[in-house]
């Protein structure tokens, strides 16, 4: 399904196209870029993009962003997902980068913002504590002032790909007597700094993508503080909101539903009954791609308009993320006896895999992608947001 | 209908529990698996002298005559302590095909061992293109020197790489997919000419892909006639599979109900939050007729009933997505913690989904239901 584009933007489709195809590195087409890539080998991509002058999409002009309208803005990602090309870091790009030229000092744009865009700082981010997952309000590490530091104790967890950061952006409590909400500052950490350690979280899947990073007795200059203090719950939903835009994964799910029907066509006779089950079931799955790639393109026209889409987010998360999870069930389902086989981390070519290519990692997707549900606000908060901001109840 | 345990079953039950719990905890298991072999062969003894590797077998061949009721009550058990020895593969399988089929030497020869705890088997029926059909054999077994040689590739074989024997499915005669002209072997896993490439398995097991180039085998049961055997054979295991799976059910259950109850979000736990209420309901009732349908199954296994695969086959798809319902809801009510390698959830929900595998998924067994009624 496409949008209704403009000559303009029609020739701004084709050139992101060509450009991918042209640019994207041959090595980063491995089967799990998200585990099996260096981080050298994560940021070619986010490298070339930043030569071209479209890393950041979202971000205005005067800070380096392309200066692309909505419209545009979604056909870059809708080209770049339908490739299969990753990402580059969201939690650099859409999360605080946005915030640092949104509610930061002229200072902090200036020393960060250009690290962020070329690439060379690597951001991960500080939200999640053991007792703080889904409220995130009550998160407990303790920033306290002394001088023109602050000194900061607490442990973060769900820190994805925190092993390869320079730098964690973290909510802080700074005013413990306040209301939950009130006490909580947004600070920028150099996880150079003596005090921050990161410890693997190995999850079910084998591999290792999230750690907890704890912080004891870390000095933050004090010039590390976005905006005021006590504060930063404003700055934080500001971050949540660009977080769960796009969640859809339309491209993502479209490319796996045509590789979920090449292993169909390998795996089950057409004279099996299996056969036509199976169909049934990509055909129901396409369908919801289908529907929410409609919904999608609505809101975005309705954008373009200059309509405010609500909560639209919620839905796209809750929609695109258990959609994902089902191709990932099908797929493993699809390649039969070796959905018995699981790679082991970290990945080497010494390690024994059965069976085709397309089996390898079909376990790994089918296990990790059970996170979907949980992460970025687990979808039973988004169905929360739903009733609460667009039900009224 | 609710199976009441006789003395001697119950004395089955509690000291399989009482065994586990001292010598099973998920540590203890976390070791085995990250452990070279992958198993631990103290343990099998430890399953052996408690009498569990004899239990179903009959007293003709020296076992406790438990029948598939004691089996239901050790796999429930294991389920709840994710075993990873291969009771299923070694007693299940193996030890009812030589049981069922066996001529007198091979009994006497092979099931002592079993039950002594001295040898472990495997059962190679799955080929790379089979899928989840039993007749789907290509590899071959002709008549030369005193016994027969396979040739062919068995895929996908679970405990193979701990295995002494193999049972392997193989051609004597007929086309690929014909029911007749499969028969069984007997083969000796150190073979010459016998490639194994082992692998891991997402339930922390050990599998392997198995080449046999010319490998003697020893006829087991009647030439041409293995495909009934390995169908009685599978409603055995699924009895057993559905038992494993209740068992982690109702480990996955408690956990969840436990954790809804500390764990506090919004100034409450979670589990005074009504939609969690209700997800933790249907979870319970999953449970409830999951493990009705269990004892349903192993109650017709023991009678012998007519029908009994048809019945299988419903048990493993009902329970099967009861199982894989409740895996995802445990993770999910665990929240990142059931994504993790350290929590035992994340465990249950590879278990069940290896389970779930095993001898066909849910939806090839929900289509053999349907068929074999429309065929009745």
């Amino acid at each position: 399904m496409e949008l209704a584009l403009s000559p303009e933007d029609a020739v701004f489709r084709d050139e992101v196209r060509a450009f991918i195809k042209d640019n994207y590195p041959a090595e980063m087409r491995v089967p799990n870029p998200e585990t099996d890539l260096s981080k050298e080998q994560m940021l070619l991509w986010h490298r070339i993009l930043h030569k071209k002058g479209w890393i950041a999409p979202l971000w205005p002009k005067e800070y380096g962003g392309p200066g692309w309208d909505i419209t545009r803005r979604f056909i870059f990602e809708q080209e770049t997902t339908r490739a299969g090309t990753m990402p580059p870091l969201a939690f650099s790009i859409t999360m605080v980068g946005p915030v640092i030229y949104t509610f930061g000092n002229e200072a902090q744009k200036q020393k960060f913002l250009p690290r962020i865009l070329s690439g060379q700082d690597w951001w991960c981010q500080g939200y999640s504590e053991p007792g703080s997952g889904s409220d995130l309000a009550t998160v407990r590490t303790k920033a306290v002032r002394d001088g023109d530091h602050y000194v900061v104790n607490g442990h973060k967890t769900w820190t994805t790909l925190a092993q390869h950061a320079d730098w964690i952006f973290c909510l802080v409590r700074t005013d413990p007597a306040a209301k939950p909400q009130s006490g909580i500052s947004f600070l920028l950490i150099d996880t150079k700094s003596p005090g921050v350690s990161v410890r693997p979280i190995i999850t079910i899947d084998g591999s290792h993508e999230v750690n907890d990073v704890f912080l004891e007795n870390v000095r933050v200059p004090v010039e590390n503080l976005i905006g005021e203090e006590n504060k930063g719950w404003t700055y934080a939903k500001f971050l949540l909101g660009n977080e769960r835009t796009s969640m859809a994964g339309i491209g993502r799910s479209t490319r796996y539903i045509a590789k979920l029907k090449a292993i169909v066509k390998a795996e089950i006779p057409e004279d099996d009954p299996a056969h036509l089950e199976f169909l049934r079931d990509i055909a129901r799955v396409e369908l919801d791609v289908l529907a929410l790639e409609a919904t999608e393109l609505r809101v975005v026209a309705q954008m373009a308009r200059g309509i405010d889409p609500g909560p639209a987010a919620s839905l796209f998360k809750i929609r695109g993320t258990e959609i994902f999870q089902d191709i990932t069930e099908l797929t493993h389902r699809a390649i039969g006896n070796y959905g018995l086989a699981i790679r082991e981390h970290p990945v080497s070519a010494n390690h024994f895999m059965p069976g085709p290519d397309y089996a390898h990692t079909a376990s790994e997707k089918y296990l990790n992608s059970r996170k979907l549900s949980i992460y970025g606000g687990s979808n039973e908060i988004q169905r929360n947001i739903i009733a609460k901001a667009v039900l009224g109840l | 209908m609710d199976i009441q345990f006789t003395e001697e079953q119950e004395l089955l039950r509690s000291s399989v529990q009482r065994l586990l719990r001292d010598q099973y905890d998920f540590d203890a298991r976390r070791k085995i698996v990250a452990s070279e072999e992958g198993y631990s062969r103290l343990r099998w003894q430890a399953f052996a002298e408690l009498g569990l590797l004899g239990a179903p077998f009959s007293e003709e061949v020296d076992g406790l005559d438990g029948g598939p009721l004691s089996t239901m009550i050790i796999m429930q058990e294991f389920g709840r302590h994710l075993v990873v020895e291969p009771f299923v593969e070694t007693v299940v399988l193996a030890g009812s095909l030589l049981e069922q089929l066996g001529s007198v030497e091979q009994k006497q020869s092979f099931i002592a061992d079993i039950i002594a705890g001295n040898t472990i088997w495997a059962l190679a029926w799955t080929e790379k293109g089979s899928r989840f059909d039993l007749t789907n054999v290509t590899t071959t077994a002709r008549r030369g020197g005193n016994g027969y040689v396979l040739t062919g590739q068995k895929a996908a074989v679970i405990a193979a790489p701990w295995a002494d024997y193999l049972i392997v499915s193989a051609r004597t005669s007929g086309q690929q997919r014909d029911r007749g002209g499969v028969s069984l072997f007997v083969v000796d896993r150190r073979s010459a000419n016998l490639d194994l490439q082992s692998f891991k398995t997402i339930d922390g097991r050990r599998a392997a892909e198995i080449s046999l180039r010319g490998v003697t085998g020893q006829l087991l049961g009647q030439e041409g006639e293995g495909i009934a055997a390995v169908e009685a054979c599978r409603d055995r295991a699924i009895g057993a599979l559905c038992a494993e799976a209740v068992g982690a059910m109702s480990e996955l259950n408690a956990a969840t109900l436990d954790y809804s109850k500390t764990r506090k979000q919004f100034g409450t736990t979670i589990g005074s939050f009504q939609v969690l209420q209700h997800r933790m309901v249907d979870m319970f009732i999953a449970h409830q007729e999951a493990l009705s349908l269990m004892q349903h199954l192993t109650l017709s296994l023991d009678a012998g009933e007519a029908g009994i695969s048809r019945l299988a086959s419903g048990a493993k798809s009902k329970i099967g997505y009861a199982g894989r319902f409740i895996a995802d809801q445990a993770v999910q009510l665990h929240g990142g913690m059931g994504m993790t390698d350290e929590l035992n959830i994340g465990h249950y929900f590879k278990q069940i989904s290896s389970i779930n595998i095993q001898f066909g998924d849910p939806a090839f067994h929900l289509l053999r239901y349907a068929q074999l009624d429309a065929a009745a």
